[in-house]
């Protein structure tokens, strides 16, 4: 679709001998709206201060609309922030928090008040013009912030987990409220937040990162359904990730049985990291399953159960509507499409088991299931 | 406020009630009655004769004040910019002073500033004296030495209210403006400086008035050719022209032009909700 607006290329932060950013590669397009999404310390806060304008790169460079823009100053870039707590001035009312971009930049006061008071009908602040920060609710601080940069017509909007503090309810309001002024406005939008649910449903890009490093780009399907490696999958959303070994394209074995995956292009046998979504998992009765288990623990959350079900040691994560007392053996099939094979990395093995989740019930872990014992004819 | 913790300000307000609302009654007492003990005006209205003293004290005080304000602000701002270890090492520089008794402190400016004292003895040793032609520098008993003792003494309490805002300002407040488009300059103007007015306020109150009513300064540097109203009061209760009356009548209305004065001052600083009158 649209141009290129923002490069950072090889991008490095240091602090003293610490490495915030770790060689950052990344483009954004021109109206798109994308999402830094990673764990607090991942970089993705030092990357947007980077766009802002905050912080020099310790080496690489940052290029906006194709001129370098490394050594200009905050004030001087078609950029505007919404910052994490707000930043709003308590010392002026809402009209003149608004109307401070343009106040510095002196345009005339019919042109300030006429700006000032169509932004706030955006946000939907309307009349509050004349009231002190300070009588603002959360939510509505927020809406001060986003109209106080947008009045300035900036070309990218950045914003440091504008959300974090207002609680669900009003969060899931603005989730719709910032996507519909993006779209209305036309504007760059660059979002960070740790709050994967919030990435999956505003974004157009999302942009994983970890340890100052970009683990994935993608959009938010991509990253959802095609997880690069064992972070990713962890990170976006709930997933059991398994150690298995691939014996053909399209053949990947796990617990010793082998299954049918849609993924290919791995040396023969080579060990792989497998994520199986919760949600991809049928429960079947013992005899049909590829895999048997025991449900060690059943949580209700409404729209499905969280069943914990242990195989042979490893606990599942299994989100089913169908009920499954605790202690009773069930077995499990999976369609092809329901496994997603991922290259080994760093981060296998950290992920993707739920003992945690049940550790009261370890005693009854080691049921008498023996892995793999008989075949049910799964393999090609 | 009814919760049992109240209880422990009893005693704070005894205190307050016998050693300062007391004393306040018994002047307002004293400024309105005559040695015979009948109601009078007469301590007021004579008072028209000090206008100088009256008009003195005020215009050292406010010249200390301002003096202070263009010294004590940039190096507030200076401090609060830099990073922990510079703060706690200038916090002690400005506080050493402090340590010594405050009339030793001023006993030494005069022993600096007199006719044969330490700053003439180096004016006149390089040769500074014999270029102008004069046997010495006229620096003590002047108001220049009365104001700069009140600087010397009460610049700490300039420096470390306005500190105490500046250290804690917000710097996404900082960023956000910057990120608005605003340059260093307008930071500070549009910025910083509305939200260190409280600071500012409490540190011309915490400069002023005791400026205003010192009586040790211009006494020790002013050498008793600068009389200013805390002289005129001791003078009253102690000194040769013994009359509490007239004393109490002339502290009663410096009272009230200070007050008076913070009062108009907090009033430009509202909406400053730390604000503080002191």
């Amino acid at each position: 679709m649209a141009k290129e607006l923002i490069r950072l290329s090889d991008c490095v932060v240091k602090f003293d001998d610490e490495i915030i950013l770790d060689r950052l590669n990344l483009y954004i397009n021109d109206r798109e709206f994308l999402t830094l999404l990673g764990p607090s310390g991942c970089g993705k806060t030092t990357t947007l201060r980077i766009i802002g304008g905050f912080l020099t790169p310790t080496s690489g460079d940052v290029f906006f609309d194709g001129q370098r823009i490394n050594d200009v100053p905050p004030h001087k870039r078609l950029v505007n922030t919404v910052f994490q707590k707000y930043a709003l001035f308590p010392h002026l009312n809402v009209f003149e928090n608004v109307a401070f971009g343009l106040r510095i930049a002196k345009v005339s006061n019919d042109e300030v008040k006429q700006r000032v008071l169509e932004m706030l009908e955006i946000v939907n602040l309307k009349g509050f013009e004349k009231r002190p920060i300070s009588a603002l609710s959360g939510g509505q601080q927020q809406r001060v912030a986003i109209a106080r940069a947008l009045v300035n017509r900036p070309k990218v909007l950045l914003l440091d987990e504008p959300l974090g503090a207002l609680d669900m309810r009003l969060r899931k309001d603005m989730q719709n409220e910032l996507k519909r002024i993006q779209q209305e406005l036309g504007i760059t939008f660059i979002y960070v937040t740790h709050d994967q649910e919030e990435a999956l449903a505003m974004s157009d890009t999302v942009v994983v990162m970890d340890g100052g490093r970009i683990q994935q780009i993608g959009t938010p399907e991509d990253i959802y359904n095609e997880p690069k490696n064992a972070f990713v999958a962890d990170f976006i959303g709930e997933s059991n990730i398994l150690d298995g070994v691939m014996r053909a394209d399209g053949v990947v074995e796990l617990f010793n049985r082998r299954f049918q995956c849609l993924d290919g292009g791995f040396a023969p046998d080579e060990p792989v990291d497998v994520v199986i979504r919760p949600e991809d998992v049928d429960i079947v009765s013992e005899d049909q399953g590829q895999l048997k288990g025991v449900v060690t623990q059943v949580t209700f959350k409404g729209v499905h159960y969280d069943t914990i079900v242990d195989f042979s040691g490893f606990k599942w994560l299994i989100q089913t509507t169908d009920y499954c007392p605790v202690g009773s053996r069930i077995g499990i099939k999976i369609d092809p499409d329901g496994i997603h094979v991922m290259k080994k990395s760093a981060y296998s093995g950290m992920f993707g088991d739920y003992s945690s989740y049940s550790e009261e019930y370890d005693e009854i872990g080691d049921a008498t299931m023996e892995p793999g014992g008989e075949d049910s004819g799964d393999e090609e | 406020m009814r919760n049992k913790s109240s209880r422990f300000a009893i005693p704070y307000v005894v205190w307050m009630a016998i050693f300062v609302v007391a004393p306040i009654i018994l002047m307002v007492v004293y400024s309105v009655t005559s040695a015979d003990g009948d109601v009078t005006a007469e301590n007021f209205t004579g008072m028209g004769l000090y206008l100088s003293v009256f008009t003195r004290s005020f215009y050292l005080a406010l010249i200390a004040t301002v003096i202070c304000l263009i010294i004590g602000y940039p190096v507030a701002y200076a401090m609060a910019k830099e990073g922990p270890r510079f703060q706690r090492l200038a916090m002690a520089l400005i506080m050493l002073p402090m340590w010594i008794n405050f009339l030793l402190r001023t006993y030494a400016w005069m022993s600096i500033l007199e006719n044969n004292g330490l700053l003439n003895q180096f004016f006149r040793a390089i040769g500074l004296l014999r270029l102008l032609g004069v046997d010495h520098l006229s620096l003590i008993r002047t108001q220049g030495a009365v104001v700069l003792g009140m600087v010397y003494n009460y610049l700490p309490f300039m420096i470390l209210p306005i500190y105490s805002v500046l250290v804690k300002l917000d710097g996404s407040l900082m960023e956000a403006a910057r990120d608005l488009g605003a340059n260093g300059f307008h930071v500070f103007q549009k910025v910083v400086l509305p939200l260190s007015l409280p600071g500012v306020l409490s540190g011309v109150t915490m400069v002023f008035v005791p400026s205003v009513s010192t009586f040790a300064i211009s006494r020790l540097l002013g050498g008793g050719t600068q009389m200013m109203l805390g002289d005129l009061i001791e003078q009253q209760f102690l000194g040769g022209s013994y009359d509490p009356h007239l004393g109490a009548a002339i502290a009663m209305v410096m009272m009230i032009v200070v007050v008076v004065c913070m009062a108009v001052m907090n009033h430009f600083g509202e909406g400053e909700e730390q604000a503080v009158m002191l």
